[in-house]
């Protein structure tokens, strides 16, 4: 080897060895982007995405965007998607659910391909991802981003069934209409109930927002009402700023009512009697909204990715599955250690697990990660605000370390609190155009 | 023959990893920084509004400026601390305090070196005017006060990146609203200049004016 090639090697990515196999041709070479076309191997870049939410569109992007010879393919079960966030503003009326409807259809823009099935099993071992419909899809790495499962069994008296007659409506779509419906046949003077599960859920001040939504409608057509949290836990994501919001917006319309004070949280529910049961009293409700606890969705259980938490335990610079190898699984059902279950962090984990997936399909080393989380919870039409941090990998990697952030201040003026709203709908529409553009 | 193939991928192997470049040797690239960023400002930089800006296409001091205004929380002392010890800001880039909601929080996150990479990534990609619904009365108006009281630093109807003060063509409604909004109460600095041409146009136009001017740069393609 000439000694101007061993000097460019001595200075570049490419170890010895990795060196030794590109020369041999069995692994493709090193390349940015589509640069030597006819060295990159199609047959070892292909990456089967599980899941078309947050994560899974986001991480199909930017593995696309990222080495365009690598073949990515999106399995999602529904033909569209109603995004979580905003859905509390359908509940609260200021929003139609139309707005939070998305479409598939710009993925082969990206050259992306959509397989519309369930996904039955992910089997690491084969490399191999099998559908309801019998589809097998073959994977060099798979990412999964399957979101969460509900525990209805949790709560005594309530399951998928009894979801039609009080939602849970943590997963948007059909629930949410059936939350909206609800809210808007009830009479005035009635009691909604909105109970709020243990650590750690999917979106932490999600069932907070939840409350300031309905209480506008409440406020607006059915003033005599109340509403009642009754919540698992002691504090909650946001806490000062929506007890301040609560009060300054809506009175004395919402209660919440602490971990000590319910015993822990809801235990019962009997939806024929339209009763929600803590260990010391027993609600009559005229709308009952059960968020249950939770845990990775049954996809991840059914493929022994989690672990005796319910959840996937990932490399936190990679998302690799700690159980199984060219696994990854980002988002709400992995344990991103540091970071919160929300949609931003679902993004940025995304483009993490994409960088670390196309350097490691090219044989290079995954590169070092940075990461973010921006939250906007919408306390009324002009009163919003935030939760933001920057994060990054630990050196033990044990945790995703937040370098800076913080909450919206609590003396915040009404024209920044104003701001705050139209920059969260902002949000929305980058995340979404992110997502589905 | 076979010699020659192993020759052929070394060459372009080697010729490809020097084309690569790397990334700071223990830091996140500039990519991995600044794609922390599109959820709230959108794919490529360019925001679907409506208040967010769209901030590729800005000036490398611009952002700079804003960012570091953002991280030291306004403290001139600080901002000229760092301006002065960096020999790349020390002729050009001049302390202005700007309000935020967000981005003072979010700007802490970053080294000064990881602000520079990042507005150098975000000033290298192309900005995009947004769809809006405009008022081309107002706009018109607009133009005429442009001309005459906005021109001399705000070059080709506020589009050029160049003079560092900002993209103000085709960017969003709300946002140039926030940020004169903020000018006219001082909780945003301005050039001294600048000052004087917004009390101008005041003076000449009333508080249409402003409005005007908004519709006048939004309505650049």
């Amino acid at each position: 080897m000439s000694k101007a090639i061993e000097s460019k090697l001595a200075n570049s990515n490419l170890s010895r060895r990795n060196f030794l196999k590109v020369a041999s041709g069995t692994v493709a070479a090193t390349s940015v982007g589509a640069g030597f076309p006819f060295i990159a191997s199609a047959k070892n870049k292909r990456v089967v995405v599980v899941g078309g939410g947050v994560g899974g569109m986001i991480v199909a992007k930017y593995i696309a965007k990222g080495d365009s010879s690598v073949t990515v393919t999106v399995v999602e079960a529904k033909p569209d998607h109603h995004t979580c966030f905003m859905s509390n503003e359908v509940l609260g009326g200021g929003r139609d659910i139309s707005t939070i409807k998305f479409g598939y259809g710009k993925l082969s823009d990206h050259g992306i391909k959509l397989v519309q099935d369930t996904v039955t099993m992910i089997d690491a071992e084969a490399h191999k991802v099998v559908t309801a419909g019998g589809t097998t899809l073959e994977f060099d790495r798979c990412v999964v981003s399957p979101g969460i499962s509900l525990k209805f069994g949790a709560i005594d008296g309530y399951s998928e069934e009894a979801a039609e007659m009080m939602p849970h409506s943590w997963n948007a779509g059909k629930q949410t209409a059936l939350l909206r419906k609800q809210l808007e046949s009830m009479e005035d003077g009635g009691l909604v109930v909105i109970t709020s599960p243990g650590n750690p859920f999917r979106c932490p001040p999600g069932p907070y927002e939840r409350a300031a939504q309905i209480a506008h409608h409440l406020k607006h057509h059915k003033p005599k009402s109340k509403l009642l949290i009754l919540d698992a836990k002691d504090k909650f994501s946001k806490q000062g700023l929506f007890m301040q919001g609560y009060k300054d917006v809506y009175g004395e319309m919402i209660e919440w009512v602490a971990g000590a004070d319910t015993g822990g949280g809801v235990k019962r529910v009997d939806t024929k009697a339209m009763t929600i049961s803590t260990d010391f009293d027993d609600y009559k409700v005229a709308v009952g909204n059960i968020i249950p606890p939770q845990q990775a969705a049954k996809i991840a259980h059914d493929s022994d990715l989690v672990d005796d938490t319910g959840w996937c335990p990932v490399d936190l610079g990679t998302f690799e599955s700690k159980k199984h190898k060219d696994v990854h699984i980002i988002g709400d059902a992995s344990i991103a250690t540091g970071m919160p279950k929300s949609g931003y962090a679902a993004s940025t984990q995304a483009k993490a697990c994409a960088a670390a997936v196309v350097s490691l399909l090219q044989g290079k080393e995954a590169p070092v990660t940075s990461y973010a989380n921006a939250c906007y919870s919408l306390i009324s039409p002009d009163y919003g605000i935030s939760v933001v941090a920057v994060y990054k990998l630990a050196e033990d990697r044990s945790t995703i370390e937040k370098l800076a952030g913080g909450l919206t201040p609590m003396d915040a003026t009404a024209e920044a609190r104003k701001r705050e709203v139209q920059y969260a709908y902002s949000w929305f529409n980058n995340m979404t155009a992110e997502m589905f553009g | 023959m076979f010699i020659h193939r192993i020759l052929a991928t070394l060459i372009v192997s080697v010729v490809g990893i020097s084309f690569v470049s790397p990334a700071a040797a223990d830091g996140a690239s500039a990519e991995m920084l600044s794609n922390t960023c599109l959820g709230c400002h959108g794919p490529g930089g360019i925001s679907a509004g409506p208040a967010t800006p769209t901030i590729s296409g800005m000036s490398e001091l611009y952002i700079i400026g804003a960012m570091l205004a953002y991280k030291y929380d306004n403290d001139e002392d600080k901002v000229d601390a760092v301006i002065e010890a960096d020999a790349e800001l020390v002729e050009d880039l001049e302390f202005f305090a700007r309000t935020s909601t967000v981005m003072n929080r979010i700007a802490k996150g970053y080294s000064d070196a990881e602000i520079k990479t990042i507005a150098k990534h975000f000033s290298a990609l192309p900005f995009e005017a947004a769809e809006q619904n405009l008022d081309a009365g107002q706009a018109k108006a607009g133009a005429k006060l442009h001309e005459a009281h906005c021109e001399k630093c705000h070059e080709d109807g506020g589009s050029l990146a160049d003079d560092d003060a900002g993209v103000l063509a085709g960017q969003w409604v709300p946002y140039l609203q926030y940020t004169m909004a903020d000018y006219v109460s001082g909780d945003r600095d301005m050039p001294k200049k600048m000052k004087k041409k917004m009390e101008e146009a005041h003076a000449a136009s009333g508080d249409e004016a402003i409005r005007d001017l908004i519709q006048f740069y939004a309505n650049q393609k």
